[in-house]
This record gives C-alpha cells, structure tokens and sequence, in this order.
C-alpha cells in the first residue's frame, strides 16, 4: 500500500509538470526561459568545481551534454538495478506472459545503462557502480512490483523528453531519441499488464487529452523524484 | 499523390517563409497581444525572443512540423474511419482505439497551432486511399475497413513509422525549445501506440531486428542497428542482437517515410 501511495503522489506531482497546451503566450514564455537557462548553463559550465562529475560521496550532473548523458544514464542505472531485482526473483503468480515482457525490459535497461558507460569517457562519467535504496518497493507483491515499473517508465520518457532541449549535440538528441521511444513502449507495456485493455496504454494521467502531448520535466523537477532510491548525494547544474 | 507532389506542396509552403524577417513577425502578430508583449519588453530580450521563436521559424522548422502534420492527417483519418466502420473494431478494443483516435486528432490540431504561431501555413489534408493503392481504392490493404486484421496491420504500420519519423526530424528542432520539446512529446506518445497495437497483434511491444512481418520492409528498414555513437552495442554489453536491436528504435528519413506512405495518398 505505501508503495501504491508513493505511486500517487508522483503520479500527481507529473501533473503539475509542464503538460499543457501550447499557446502562443505559453509558447514565447517557454521559449525566453529556456534561452535565459541555456545562457546561465554555459557560464557555469566554466567554473572548474563544475567538473568534478565524482565529487566525494555523490554525483554531479554538469551543466553541459555529458552532464545530461549522466543525468540519463544514473537513471538508466537505477532502472536496470530495480529490474535486475525484479527478475531474479519474481513476485508470486508472475505469468509466463508477464515474466517474458519484465525479463526483456530488464535486459534493456542494462544495455541501456552499459551503452552509457561505453559511450561517455571516464573522465566525463558518474560512478558506474550506483548503488540504490530500493527498500519502498515490496518485490514479492505484484501490485508493488509492477506499480514501481510504471512509476520507473514514466519518469524515464517525462525525464528524456524534457531534457532533449538541453543537448546540443545532435548524434547525442538521435541516441537519446531512440532510447526514449523504448522506455514508451516499456510504459505501455507494464500499464497493460496492469489494466488490460483499457486506455491507461497512454492514458490521460501521463498524456494531456486537449493536446496529445506526454509530459516533459526538466531534469530539475525529475531529480528530487528519483532521489529518494539513490544512495548518493546528487548535485546538478543542469536546468 | 506522387513522392514529387507531396514534397513540392511541402516546399511552396516553405517558401513563403524563406522571407521572413523579424518586421513580419510583428506584423503577423496582428491583434493577438504578441506585438504590444514584443515592444513592451527590453530590446536585448526581444532580440532573444524573436530570434528562438520567429527567426528559427526558418524553412526547416515548418518544413518539419508540415511534414509530421502529413501524417498526423493520416492517422487520425485512419482511426475515424475505423471506429466508424460497422462491425470492424472488436468491443473490447474500442477503448484502445478510441483513445488513440483522440491523440491523433489533437496531434493535428497542435500542429497546425504551432505552425500557425511560427508564421507559417499549415498545409491541408491530402486525400487518403488506406487500401494503399495510391488513389485507385484497390491497394494491397483493399479489405483495410471490413477486416480487423487488416487494419490492426495499417495501424501497426503507420505507429511505428511515426515514431521513426519523429525521431529522424528532432535535430532539425533543436534550434526550438517549444517545438523540440512538442516533438518528443508527440513522438512518446507515438511509441506508446505502437507497443499496444503490437499487443494487439500478439507481438513484443518492441522491434526486434528489422521484423516486419508481412508489412513492407522499408517500414522497419535499419532497426537492426548495432552501432550507437560509434559503439558496438552487443560488444560492449555483452547481450544478444535482438536485444540490442529491441533496446532501440531507430530514426526514418523525411524521404524514406514520404515513400512509406505515398502509397496512402492521393
């Protein structure tokens, strides 16, 4: 039940995010704010503490690309730690069906999580190592295990979508994009085992119906919610 | 309609916004408030608001959103015309539908607002023969709107190559918070589809390799990609191809979709 309530209270803290519809006004607001924080970006990205991606006992997101592929591979980490958990002992009366759809999800979070480790030099890299507190989830209970995947999902493509802006090299945009279209496909997934046939696939609570735009969050609105089942201190200074 | 046509009614549009300057951008404001919000606030200001919203509503912004708005056309009239074709959609999957009815229709209107915002024209609705015979009504998918199978096939298709045609477009937003950001949110929204009418089907909800099934091949052409940022993927992580073809989706050209669904215009 505890683990149904944290669900809620993301659930409504996605709500406040920026999914609305895009006027004119909202449009040019967006807009201006978005030039103001890319311009205060770069300044930081001179000061020499902002390098330091490893600081003791925690993670630092810089305020460049390699900051947001951290931000996206911490994430992706977390994910691949919840899901490797899951599979290595399923919750009681697991489906075959159910079983098949969460082991290949966990293997693509760990690719996920190795490309980025491959992919982004060790200087410019967080710890590979993540170690997180997952202790909130009830993984012997399949509402719990399957209420954190979705939870995990949509925090992912909410997390990917809002920070594509904040990359400014567009191989980087391309990859991040043909990872966030997975975690989609991920979400609807885990929201179909749980409500079969209904509209929660892509429903109205992560989608706004007037528009038919998912939500996006900038990487500080993402990170306080994903904080809590990391073990290490984050600091960022990404938008 | 021929891959030429399409792309040249794309093109006029394009071109009335070759010429647009910042004075146009005030003046196509109008009585909306943007001009009196423009002026009234510090020129270094304005100069950044004009800049991020009108000057990079250069070709290739409304190029782009003209082009997704094609297929939004598209499948939104799909999806009408499914849900209004007597005894196709099972009751049980009309919830499904329905709902990706209503996505695809508010798609199309928040582009023709974006569009609209930038300056630009939204380019109408093409005329659509979803038997995919190019306007003769009797294409390979004849049966599209009397058998489900058929049209769970179509909507596979078409889900699936619109989240490869967002993804192919996105560096050609990134000048653009606004629309970069909307892109991606259609794009999620896309995939999400995807996965449940390939559930529909009684497939993985991902691709693997470039499976296309009985669907054209073009339409799943290159998702039997290896190789991220110069990675071996399947080196480096150690796991199969097909779970590194399924751990991503891969972009689609603007010319390589324009092919994929000129069968399904007129």
């Amino acid at each position: 039940m505890d683990d149904l309530k944290k669900d809620e209270q993301m659930t409504s803290l996605f709500s406040n995010a920026l999914a609305k519809p895009l006027s004119r006004k909202d449009f040019l607001k967006w807009t201006g704010v978005s030039a103001a924080v890319m311009g205060f970006g770069i300044s930081l990205n001179g000061c020499k503490s902002d390098t330091v991606v490893n600081p003791v006992g925690g993670i630092n997101l810089t305020a460049d690309d390699f900051g947001v592929l951290n931000y996206a591979y911490a994430l992706e980490q977390l994910e691949a730690a919840f899901y490797a958990k899951v599979i290595s002992s399923f919750y009681s009366g697991a489906s075959d069906y159910e079983k098949s759809v969460l082991n290949d999800i966990a293997v693509h979070e760990a690719i996920h999580r190795d490309f980025f480790k491959t992919a982004i030099p060790a200087a410019n890299r967080i710890t590979d190592g993540m170690a997180f507190n997952l202790s909130s989830i009830d993984f012997t209970s399949r509402a719990s295990v399957l209420g954190a995947a979705k939870a995990f999902e949509d925090t992912g493509v909410m997390a990917y979508n809002g920070a594509g802006y904040y990359i400014t090299n567009a191989d980087y945009l391309t990859v991040a994009g043909k990872i966030v279209s997975v975690e989609a496909r991920h979400s609807a997934a885990i929201r179909d085992l749980l409500n079969p046939k209904s509209a929660d696939f892509a429903g109205d609570d992560v989608i706004t119906s007037s528009n038919g735009l998912e939500k996006s969050a900038k990487p500080s609105v993402v990170i306080p919610i994903v904080a809590p089942y990391f073990t290490v201190a984050v600091t960022s200074s990404l938008p | 309609m021929n891959l030429e046509n399409i792309i040249s009614v794309i093109d006029k549009e394009t071109k009335k916004e070759e010429q647009f300057t910042r004075r146009d951008a005030f003046k196509s404001a109008g009585s909306t408030g943007l001009k009196v919000a423009l002026a009234a606030i510090p020129l270094g200001l304005a100069a950044t608001l004009t800049k991020n919203a009108f000057a990079n509503s250069s070709a290739t912004v409304v190029e782009v959103l003209n082009f997704a708005l094609t297929l939004e056309y598209l499948e939104s009239k799909f999806y009408s015309m499914g849900l209004l074709a007597s005894g196709l959609i099972p009751a049980a999957d009309r919830t499904i539908f329905t709902q990706i009815s209503n996505h695809e229709g508010a798609h199309v209107t928040t582009l023709i607002s974006t569009i609209n915002s930038l300056g630009g024209t939204p380019v109408s609705s093409p005329v659509f023969d979803f038997t995919g015979g190019n306007g003769s009504g009797t294409g390979p998918y004849a049966d599209v709107f009397t058998n489900y199978a058929t049209f769970l096939a179509l909507a596979q298709a078409y889900e699936d190559t619109g989240v490869r045609a967002y993804k192919g477009q996105a560096g050609n937003l990134q000048s653009n918070a606004a629309v970069l950001t909307a892109a991606l949110s259609i794009h999620s929204v896309e995939a999400r589809h995807a996965a449940e009418v390939r559930k529909l089907r009684t497939l993985k909800g991902w691709i693997t390799f470039a499976d296309a099934g009985a669907l054209p091949v073009a339409i799943y052409a290159g998702e039997d990609n290896q190789t991220q940022l110069g990675v071996n993927v399947t080196a480096a992580t150690g796991q199969s191809i097909a779970a590194v073809t399924e751990a991503f989706d891969e972009p689609l050209t603007m010319g390589q979709v324009l092919s994929i669904v000129d069968p399904f215009i007129v």
